[in-house]
């Protein structure tokens, strides 16, 4: 497999702050990977840095073999990119706000209606950009960044804020990325969604990387803290270990008919990150 | 180069004209020429005094104005760093800005000449020294804009700019103290130079002072539009 992106001891400073610290990690070609962290982890700090905004003080980030920083205007048309804060004319429409980011890349190819249409759009697409709803808006970012169909995606909390339906949509639209090939890079703070969306996830807290790896992955390494929770129709609450002379205790209780639930609590991506940061994300 | 240049202005057709406070400023002049030189006659007024009052004033506000705020915009909203992402020079953004508001501002000020009563080889002139005003101030503004960390910040400097530039020239009609200082700033000189149209001709003093302006506007500019892109 291709390495679309190859970090090595990454690390960046805002005045004293460490605010990434000696990060490395790799996403395959083809692959989305997510950037699981709290807010201030520094995931923004990360996209700018991989997508050559931003200089980082230590360690390299190649995207395709080439440096961040040395990239140029033939290496930026391979990257789709969806900032946390859009960047869009508000007083604009959305079609001229297409319309514009295509010529600037000289590209005469006349797609933008087929785009519009792809994120539901298309109805809206004389609308001025500052009369959108905040999940229009985020599908127009989203338009704009897979408009001149890139190589690479970068997607800065691509739903955050939206109702559970437009987060459908654009999860929908992500998975449409990927089948074409797209590798997929990005952050959000809802585990739900990485679990979903993402074959590779890093947690990033306090500008390291914490966990990697498939979510499965990562959820089995925390199967030790396994349990089995029962809730008895007393309406006591019953914990118990995961091993063997817990299956009789069980028995015990479901004989008496006591038992009203029973589950066995695997550890969600949540739990697990909550352990490791010791702070509540949003779902 | 040029397919950026374009796309820019483009996008400052399709988003200044929708934009109030920045097409106040190109309008605001020319209409007002029009209604005091068409309403307003007093006996033993100089010829063309409103043409050439406002003409100046048009010169200190609307370039200055306009691209400070432009850019500040850009700045806040983020959309610089999009076009960044697409290539984009500073000096290819400012040229498709500059080319934008200094022929929009010429339109505005042929009007303003045409109001006053140029005709001619006289309103040729006036036009010659309209584009060299706009221009200056638009690297002004541009300078402020580049410089300015979001609109507040852009509004506050240009204020004050836009005061001196502006309405020095015409105070220094009543006030000789404030002419001695005023001399040195451009737009007083063009101001001197638009009301002796009629037999132009441009001293040495003038030359000098107007070059001087030139010279430290334009590198503070130069100095300061490369730090408009986040630097890598
Ligand atoms: N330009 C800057 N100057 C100084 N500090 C900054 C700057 N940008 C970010 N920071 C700091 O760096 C840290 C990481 O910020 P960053 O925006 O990368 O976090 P994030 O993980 O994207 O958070 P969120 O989920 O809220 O978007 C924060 O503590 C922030 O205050
Ligand atoms: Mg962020």
């Amino acid at each position: 497999m291709n390495k679309a992106i190859e970090v090595k001891g990454l690390s960046h400073y805002f005045g004293p702050s460490r605010v990434i610290d000696n990060i490395s990690f790799a996403v395959e070609e083809g692959n989305i990977f997510g950037l699981l962290g709290p807010s201030g982890a520094g995931k923004t700090t990360l996209i700018n840095i991989l997508t050559g905004q931003l200089r980082a003080a230590e360690g390299e980030s190649r995207i395709f073999g080439i440096e961040s920083r040395h990239m140029t205007g033939k290496d930026y048309k391979q990257l789709g990119i969806m900032m946390d804060n859009f960047g869009l004319y508000e007083r604009m429409s959305c079609y001229n706000n297409l319309r514009f980011y295509q010529m600037l890349d000289g590209n005469q190819n006349k797609n933008i209606e087929a785009v519009l249409k792809s994120v539901g759009l298309l109805d809206a697409k004389k609308t001025r950009v500052m009369n959108l709803s905040k999940g229009m808006t985020n599908r127009l970012a989203f338009a704009r960044a897979v408009l001149r169909k890139p190589r690479i995606l970068f997607l800065d909390e691509p739903t955050s804020g939206l109702d559970p339906a437009t987060v459908e949509e654009i999860h929908k639209m992500i998975f449409a990325e990927k089948d074409r090939g797209t590798t997929i890079f990005l952050t959000t703070h809802n585990m739900y969604e990485a679990e979903k969306l993402c074959d590779k996830i890093a947690l990033l807290n306090e500008g390291k990387i914490v966990e990697y790896g498939s979510p499965a992955d990562i959820c089995r390494r925390y199967n030790h803290q396994r349990k089995i929770n029962i809730h008895l129709k007393n309406g006591q609450d019953v914990v118990l270990e995961h091993k063997k002379e817990s299956g009789e205790q069980i028995k015990e209780y479901w004989d008496g008919d006591k038992v009203e639930t029973i589950h066995s609590t695997e550890p969600s991506l949540e739990t697990i990150f909550m352990e490791l940061t010791g702070r509540i994300f949003d779902i | 180069m040029i397919v950026h240049i374009w796309a820019i202005l483009w996008k400052q057709l399709k988003d200044t004209l929708k934009n109030k406070t920045i097409l106040i400023q190109f309008i605001m002049f020319p209409c007002m020429t029009v209604i005091m030189e068409t309403a307003i006659n007093i006996q033993g007024m100089p010829e063309h005094f409103f043409a050439n009052l406002f003409a100046v004033m048009y010169i200190g506000m609307a370039p200055l104005t306009s691209i400070a705020a432009i850019i500040a915009e850009e700045k806040e909203k983020n959309t610089l760093r999009v076009l960044q992402m697409c290539n984009v020079s500073a000096l290819e953004y400012l040229i498709g800005n500059a080319i934008y508001i200094v022929l929009v501002c010429l339109m505005g000020s042929f009007v303003i000449g045409a109001a006053g009563g140029y005709q001619g080889i006289s309103l040729f002139y006036f036009m010659m020294i309209m584009f060299f005003g706009h221009f200056t101030s638009f690297l002004v503004g541009a300078t402020i804009g580049v410089l300015s960390r979001n609109q507040m910040t852009a509004t506050s400097v240009t204020v004050p700019v836009m005061i001196i530039l502006a309405f020095l020239p015409m105070l220094s009609m009543f006030n000789e103290t404030i002419g001695k200082f005023s001399k040195y700033i451009f737009s007083e000189q063009l101001y001197l130079l638009v009301n002796n149209l009629d037999r132009i001709r441009v001293g040495t003093d003038t030359a000098v002072i107007l070059i001087c302006n030139v010279v430290v506007i334009a590198a503070a500019f130069v100095v300061s539009y490369r730090k408009m892109f986040i630097r890598k």
